[in-house]
Formats: structure tokens, C-alpha cells, sequence
């Protein structure tokens, strides 16, 4: 089948089978390599991309389900060179060791601090009924809103300082 | 994966008898489908994309005081919801307890409660003896790994629980599925709507071929706004319920008038404790001897596996707390 999707900015037209997943398409013919095939069960969130500015798993989904769709990958979060505010966070936190999980864990925090500013709460949110900022942010917040990454290095406390950094200065 | 062909539901007429096909199966988020496909415990050879059908994914408020969540809507979007935060605090958290935020972005109303079950031998890629994956080659669990399973309604057929988070919340509050099938629409009780296993462990649910969710609708509730989902869980976060709870209840000066409670991870669906509601009504809330033992009348038949004796203790505790919790918002 035909998809036409647009990948970090740029309409890319595709001829997939309906079984191969989003992840499979950006990695084998498109060779963005950023999005990570780890346990491609939706258990360790090293795939995740943003469709439509929203943050997904890429290895859960098909990639002929996306036709006409906006597509970001960590190679597409820069803008115009510089880093997006979460990787240089990233960087000056130290925020990854072996680095595999780190383009999974960063296309998340990007969304994850837009939702917040949306006033999404989360598992962590004492009282849901009222709003929620995104100065409300606190680590147990950062910690439940990022479980759907797993970091089998445990760079748990940089992340979350990172992030906890780059939601700040938003 | 196996091959299949993928096409997109242009209405809910041509979906409904699209799926008269027995091979055929409708994808929305896709998350437990797909999952399921990988691990070849689901092989459609058509798949049937209704993400694009109209005005499915819509949260509206009802005249009395109750919700209709469309089919299509994102867990994410729903917990989002400020109707639904207020209305109904343990809609909203029980979806926010569930999986990660890239799934709840992704995974739709009506396929949440179509899930099937985590029994790991269900999921199991080589094939171990599952009544519900392959009907009539034996339960794995029964005398297996049975520490996540039921202590409640299961059979000697199969021992698997239901791990939806928020079909707990929707039976609790008494919602409806409302469903578009060949013969019209119709509503069916939340409660009625997911089966115990019996000798067809398979069938997890009374839909009919061809049915097409459509919407839950959830009744205007006084107990909604004080309400309370409680999970307990083997890691913090990112992970299914051993046990969870689901309370609603109203309160007049300290006093329990009306409450609602449902169960999760004990059971085939999600299971309501008539016995308790009856008991716990006209109890303080802060005289917690008595709300055990209301509590404990619900848990007479628990009937736990090799494993999972604890479960029964844990579920009882579970309940309370939950009530309290509850409690403190009215």
C-alpha cells in the first residue's frame, strides 16, 4: 500500500505492506535510525515518536494508519541547528550513559512538558478535579509521566533533573 | 507479523457488515491488537482501520449530570477531560493508572475495554495450552504460574482476570456500552457486558459478530464526585493491577448513604461487591472495625489459586482505603 506521510517537515511517500509498523517504516525505508527497536511490544518506550505533536509508540502502530500524518523524529527536533531545549538539558545533565533509551526518553520529556502545559494531570496528581500547571511539575510528576521509558543503565535521577530543568525554563 | 489487508471504515453501516466476516477485525489505537498479532495470539486476515468514522471520539456531557464517551476517544483525552475530573475523579485516574502516556495518546475508549487478558500464557509465542487461545487445549495457569490470576468466578477452563483499569470505574458508576450491530443500536450494562469464563474462555465479552462500539455512557451519579480508584501493583508504575478498586460513594454527616464498588485483577470482568454496598450503607466512615467486617461479607465466596491466597486479604484492604480515600472528597 501507498502512505504518504511527513517526516520531520518533509513529505516522503512510502510503498509499505499494511503489516509493517511506523517504526519499521522510518527505520528500513527511511533510514531514520533515532527511533529505537528495543522491545517492540510497547513495553519500553525506546521507539517513541510524535504524530501530530503527540507522543506514541511507533513500534505499536502501522504505518499505512498514518496516511497525510505530521511525523517527528529525534532527528527532527532541532530547529534551524540548535538543540531543542530537552537535549541540550540532556547533555548538560548528563542525563544517559549507553545513550540507546536517550532519543526515546527525549521525544517523550518534549511531550510530556507540552501536556503538562496543557494542564494534563497524571498518576502522580494528588487531586485531579483541579488544574494543573506546568510549574506543578515536580519530580514524582516527571518520574510518573516518563515511566513508559525504561533506562536499563538507571540514569533515573539525571533524567529527571534534566527534565525537571528544561520544564522550567519553558 | 502475518500477512493481512488493511482498509478504512468509511461509516458505521458498511463497518458493521464489513465485520459479518469472522476474519475480519476493526483497529483503532491498535496497542493490544497489534501486541496480539506479534505473538500470534490474533491472526485477522482483514483488518478494518474505523479510526476516520465520524464523530466518534467526542466526551459530552449528558442532561443528568452523566457523560457519553465516544468510542474513539484517547485515554489520554478522556483523563484530560475536565468534565470528566470533576464528575468522575475515579474515571480519570483509573485511566491514568493504566499503561504509559505514549499509550494512552494512542489507545481508544472502545478497544480499552475489548483488551484481553495478561495471562502469560495466553500471550505465550510458543504456544502453551490456553482454553482461550486455542479452545480445548487445557488451562496452563490453573495448576501453573497462577500468582496474577482470579480468586473470583473462574473455572477449571480458565483462571485469567480482565486488566482493563477503567472498565472497574464504569461498572462501579453502572455505565452502559452503547453498541451498533446489525439488528440497530443498543445498550448494554456495564456489568453485563464482559462474561465470566465457564466452558468458553474464548468469548470474553457478549458481543455479537458484526457489533461496533460506539460510545459508553456513564449515568449522572451524586456518588461521582466523590469517588477513588485505587491500584496496587508489583512496580510503582507502568505496570497491571494485582488488585485495584473502584469507589463511589455519598455521605451525610460522616455517614455512608449510597456507595458503589468494583474490583479489578480478582476476576474475568470487573467485579462488582453487591454484599458490601449493602452492608457498608448507614456505617460511619471513620469507624473502621465495622467497615471491615461490611467489607468481608463480599469475599465469603473468594475462592483463591496456589498462588494467589494473598489477594484476598490485599483486596479487602484495598477496598477500605480506597472508601476512605473517597471518603475525604465529599
Amino acid at each position: 500500500m501507498q502512505v504518504s506521510v511527513t517526516v520531520n517537515g518533509s513529505v516522503r511517500t512510502l510503498e509499505v505492506e499494511p503489516r509493517m509498523t511506523l517504526l519499521d517504516a522510518l527505520r528500513d525505508k527511511l533510514a531514520l535510525t533515532g527511533p529505537k527497536k528495543s522491545c517492540d511490544r510497547g513495553e519500553c518506550g525506546a521507539c517513541t515518536v510524535h504524530i501530530e505533536g503527540r507522543r506514541v509508540l511507533s513500534c505499536m502502530t502501522l504505518a499505512v494508519m498514518h496516511d497525510g500524518q505530521r511525523i517527528t523524529t529525534i532527528e527532527g527536533l532541532e530547529q534551524h541547528g540548535d538543540l531543542h531545549p530537552i537535549q541540550q538539558a540532556f547533555i548538560e545533565y548528563d542525563g544517559f550513559q549507553c545513550g540507546f533509551c536517550t532519543s526515546g526518553q527525549i521525544m517523550s520529556a518534549a511531550a510530556m512538558i507540552e501536556e503538562a502545559k496543557a494542564g494534563w494531570p497524571s498518576a502522580a496528581t494528588t487531586d485531579v478535579s483541579q488544574s494543573f500547571t506546568v510549574s506543578d511539575l515536580s519530580d514524582v510528576e516527571i518520574r510518573e509521566r516518563l515511566s513508559g521509558n525504561l533506562c536499563r543503565c538507571a540514569c533515573y535521577p539525571n533524567i529527571v533533573e534534566a527534565v525537571a530543568y528544561a520544564a522550567r525554563r519553558s | 507479523m502475518h500477512p493481512f489487508t488493511l482498509s478504512k471504515a468509511i461509516d458505521p453501516a458498511s463497518a458493521i457488515s464489513a465485520a459479518q466476516d469472522p476474519h475480519l477485525a476493526f483497529i483503532a489505537g491498535g496497542t493490544d491488537l497489534i501486541g496480539l498479532m506479534k505473538d500470534r495470539a490474533a491472526l485477522p486476515e482483514r483488518l478494518l482501520d474505523i479510526n476516520g468514522l465520524p464523530g466518534m471520539d467526542q466526551i459530552e456531557p449528558t442532561p443528568d449530570g452523566g457523560l457519553r464517551i465516544g468510542a474513539l476517544a484517547r485515554m489520554s483525552d478522556v483523563a484530560a477531560n475536565i468534565e470528566v475530573r470533576r464528575r468522575f475523579p475515579v474515571i480519570a485516574e483509573s485511566l491514568l493508572f493504566a499503561a504509559s502516556g505514549q499509550l494512552r495518546n494512542m489507545a481508544s475508549m472502545g478497544g480499552n475495554i475489548m483488551q484481553r487478558t495478561r495471562c502469560p500464557y495466553f500471550r505465550d509465542e510458543d504456544g502453551l495450552p490456553c482454553n482461550k487461545r486455542q479452545p480445548g487445549s487445557g488451562c496452563s495457569a490453573r495448576y501453573g504460574l497462577n500468582r496474577t490470576q482470579a480468586i473470583f468466578g473462574w473455572s477449571d477452563d480458565c483462571v485469567a482476570t480482565h486488566p482493563s483499569d477503567v472498565a472497574v470505574a464504569f461498572a462501579a458508576l453502572d455505565a452502559n456500552v452503547i453498541v451498533q450491530g446489525s439488528a440497530g443500536e443498543r445498550s448494554i450494562p456495564f456489568t453485563d457486558f464482559h462474561r465470566l469464563p465457564g466452558n468458553t474462555p474464548e468469548r470474553d465479552n457478549v458481543l455479537e459478530r458484526g457489533d461496533l462500539i460506539v460510545a459508553i455512557e456513564v449515568p449522572g451519579r451524586i456518588e461521582g464526585r466523590a469517588s477513588h480508584y485505587l491500584k496496587v501493583r508489583d512496580r510503582q508504575s507502568y505496570e497491571f493491577a494485582l488488585v485495584s478498586a473502584a469507589a463511589a460513594l455519598a455521605i451525610d454527616r460522616g455517614r455512608i448513604m449510597s456507595v458503589r464498588l468494583a474490583l479489578g485483577g480478582v476476576a474475568h470482568k470487573p467485579w462488582r461487591l453487591p454484599a458490601a454496598e449493602g452492608r457498608l450503607r448507614g456505617l460511619l466512615l471513620d469507624e473502621v472495625g465495622p467497615l471491615r467486617v461490611a467489607i468481608a461479607t463480599s469475599f465469603t465466596d473468594a475462592r483463591p489459586l496456589a498462588h494467589n491466597g494473598f489477594k484476598v486479604e490485599l483486596a479487602q484492604r484495598v477496598v477500605l482505603r480506597a472508601l476512605q480515600i473517597a471518603g475525604a472528597r465529599a
